[in-house]
């Protein structure tokens, strides 16, 4: 029990374990090209962001009253309208998946607008609901704008005002959905290295018999979770920088919260998933449900369950509860904060605190997991 | 005949074999079919964008009549939760970062004698971009909410849109991701009973006394091939009734075509495990270079973000994807009631990856010796 030892088998460990890591192309393959892919896809490739989506649009009155309300639908750079010619026509084409939506001008258009009871018929895809509701939006925005300039034009109607909504989006002022992702993208390159690298590595040497010979060595369970836990947390910083460069120089997301705090959380996370993914492997011992297990406890929910991209505001109370369960969802709410927001001493202090106690918990499970005891 | 008999039933003795060897362990036959049981019900409920619980702030510096009358449009939404009435601008930020209020309406002071002058009354709306499409979602709600009041005092809008969504009545986001993930859910532990399956038998050495049996390499990939695809088509069945009856999203396609789509996906994501397997030496490697497929797979499968939304290079490179045509074909057969003859171009593609991979991955089988 003396500290020089300690740190001598420490130190002999953590080598063996990183020639090991190093040895095989296949673990940098994953530890560093996938997460450079991930930052370029979601910088570049996922968007939520409804652009020229494809409207038809069937002119049934000719007249140019109905010309001008469709005339918005052209300035928007949301939408793409294209002409057609007949009803039958716009609906073979959104069949075939050309048009997300069918704008319809009917042809008592402008006899009813005399009445001021004019329709329009908005037809939508609904499959892709995303899209659907923004083309909604987009095309109702349109006809709006119309009815206001024409009521501005008349100046008939100079009795009666109307509530004018003045929008402002705070912390994401471009409203794009890229300032959300990439900093989830943090969250889910953290993830995926513990679940990915570290969740074979106990359930291998268990299945090769070589822990066993560990066994009647003098290192202890204890120096053997950090000698598997120091190369991957090299390889997790790496990517941390990465991510954080590209956020910051590639796709221009501000950073309002301090740089360090970023960091310290990000590496706590880190340890945290990591440890997840080292008591999957002691807890399984075998490779095959290892890799299933950590697929689908970790990186799934991480991605589906943790607010990256589904708000937890509209979700069940039950899956309310389960996602406050996973450790990825508070580092998700902390990180957005961090560069989105700035720094909330609160925030930060809680949910560093949960992650803290997330990583102590889990080196006492994994240290219990390769006690040395043979079934 | 007979040696067709005899060729039929060493694939068979293979495929039985295969089968054991996945589902002896009840561990593993646990972690085979309970996660795609549990993931299935917990996306569903999980996984929306469809606003329904808005929490926001009010403030009210009118105190007047069309105020108030806006307002309740607002609450009569069920969707918008009144959390505070703030009576300061100073207070709106912490509202937002403290009380994790969504939206903040703030009404001027001379809201109403604007609105009796005729003359236009600003409405401002400051909503938390974290999430910017829960805020765009709420920002278009508050919007339909106030163009619907200008309508009913008589301001601008002498033009109703009438609308009607195909497919998805409702535009409910869950109709749009559940059939997805009956592709999508089932593809990760396809690929990893796949890929698993070659190099475990490479790691433990029993791969080489397979080679030197009277199996062919074709008779190999059959017996291989066939479990794995099994169990992919058992775990979409999983999906497909939680979907149809436990959420009861109603199926308008027809089952045939839709299980004929799921085959062909499903043999292509078979047919890349396999050589992935092949190629790897060991099951460490062969799981990785699995995740490594499996995340871009995902992310550029149309599951989460609409491919239409990417750049033109990666919506070509899509094509290689048998993902983006599974969910898409399972989409459209599923929600839209689509044809063969509609969907068959989303054949093309996986049956493309899969004439490539099965016959490279009996190929390896052979060639790549460790």
């Amino acid at each position: 029990m003396n500290g020089a030892g300690f740190i001598r088998r420490l130190v002999a460990l953590v080598r063996k374990e990183t020639r090991q890591m190093l040895r095989d192309r296949s673990n940098l393959a994953v530890g560093l090209v996938l997460p450079v892919v991930l930052i370029l896809l979601f910088g570049y490739g996922l968007s939520f962001d409804v652009k020229h989506a494809p409207v038809a649009v069937v002119l049934e009155d000719g007249s140019p009253q109905a010309r001008e309300v469709l005339s918005g639908l052209q300035g928007s750079p949301y939408l793409a309208p294209v002409w057609t010619t007949s009803m039958p026509e716009a609906e073979q084409r959104m069949r075939a998946g050309e048009v997300d939506a069918i704008v319809r001008v009917p042809e008592d258009f402008s006899r009813k607008l005399a009445a001021g009871q004019a329709q329009v018929q908005l037809l939508l895809n609904g499959v892709d609901s995303n899209t659907a509701s923004a083309v909604e939006g987009y095309v109702d925005g349109a006809i709006a704008t119309w009815a206001q300039r024409q009521a501005d034009r008349t100046g008939g109607k100079a009795d009666v005002g109307s509530v004018q909504v003045v929008q402002r989006m705070w912390f994401n002022e471009a409203s794009t959905s890229t300032w959300y992702l990439v900093p989830g993208l943090i969250v889910l390159v953290m993830t995926l290295i513990g679940a990915f690298l570290t969740s074979l590595l106990i359930a291998r040497e268990w299945e090769r018999g070589t822990l066993e010979s560990l066994f009647v060595t003098p290192v202890r369970p204890l120096e053997l979770v950090l000698a598997k836990l120091v190369p991957y947390l090299g390889v997790g910083a790496i990517d941390l920088a990465f991510c954080l460069l590209a956020a910051k120089f590639l796709f221009l997301v501000p950073m309002r919260g301090s740089l360090w705090v970023i960091v310290f959380a990000s590496l706590l996370y880190l340890t945290v998933s990591l440890l997840l993914g080292l008591f999957i492997s002691g807890k399984t011992r075998n490779q095959f449900q290892a890799s299933q297990v950590s697929l689908l406890t970790s990186f799934m929910p991480a991605m589906m369950l943790s607010g990256f991209v589904f708000d937890l505001r509209n979700v069940p109370l039950v899956v309310q509860v389960i996602s406050q369960l996973l450790p990825a969802t508070h580092f998700m709410g902390l990180i957005k904060t961090l560069f989105l927001a700035g720094d909330n001493g609160s925030l930060i202090l809680r949910d560093c605190a949960i992650l803290a106690l997330y990583a102590l918990v889990l080196t006492l499970a994994v240290r219990r997991t390769l006690r040395k005891t043979l079934d | 005949m007979p040696a067709f008999l005899a060729f039929l039933a060493r694939i068979g003795f293979l495929c039985r074999k295969e089968l054991l060897a996945l589902l002896k362990e009840p561990s593993t036959r646990f972690v085979l079919f309970a996660p795609a049981l549990l993931q299935a019900l917990l996306f569903g409920y999980g996984a929306t964008y469809d606003l329904t619980h808005a929490p926001y702030a009010v403030l009210d510096q009118s105190r007047g009549a069309a105020a108030a009358e806006l307002l309740a449009r607002v609450d009569g939404t069920g969707v918008f939760k009144r959390e505070a009435a703030l009576n300061s601008s100073q207070q709106i930020a912490h509202a937002i970062d403290e009380d994790g209020v969504l939206l903040v309406l703030s009404i001027p002071a001379d809201f109403d004698s604007r609105l009796a002058a005729g003359q236009q009354a600003p409405l401002q709306v400051i909503l938390d971009g974290r999430n910017s499409s829960t805020a765009s979602a709420a920002a278009a709600q508050v919007g339909a909410i106030v163009a619907a009041y200008n309508q009913s005092i008589g301001g601008a809008g002498a033009v109703s849109v009438q609308r009607r969504a195909w497919y998805n009545p409702n535009l409910e986001s869950r109709w749009n991701l559940m059939p997805a993930l009956i592709a999508a859910l089932s593809l990760i532990q396809t690929l990893l009973v796949a890929a698993l399956s070659v190099s475990r038998e490479r790691e433990q050495g029993t791969f080489d006394q397979l080679l030197v049996t009277p199996l062919t390499p074709m008779q190999i990939l059959i017996g291989k091939a066939l479990p794995a695809i099994l169990i992919g088509l058992v775990q979409s069945t999983i999906i497909l009734l939680i979907i149809r009856f436990w959420f009861e999203i109603p199926m308008n396609g027809s089952p045939w075509l839709l299980y004929l789509g799921l085959l062909t996906f499903t043999g292509a994501a078979v047919g890349i495990g396999l050589s992935i397997s092949a190629l790897s030496v060991s099951m460490q490697q062969a799981m990785l270079y699995t995740f490594l497929l499996i995340m871009p797979m995902m992310l550029l499968s149309g599951l989460l973000t609409p491919v239409r939304n990417m750049p033109e290079a990666l919506q070509i490179a899509t094509y290689v994807n048998p993902l983006r045509f599974g969910i898409d074909l399972v989409r459209r057969v599923y929600l839209e009631g689509a044809g063969l003859r509609e969907v068959a171009f989303d054949f093309v593609p996986m049956l493309a990856v899969a004439a490539v991979t099965l016959p490279l991955a009996a190929w390896l089988f052979r060639n790549r010796l460790s």
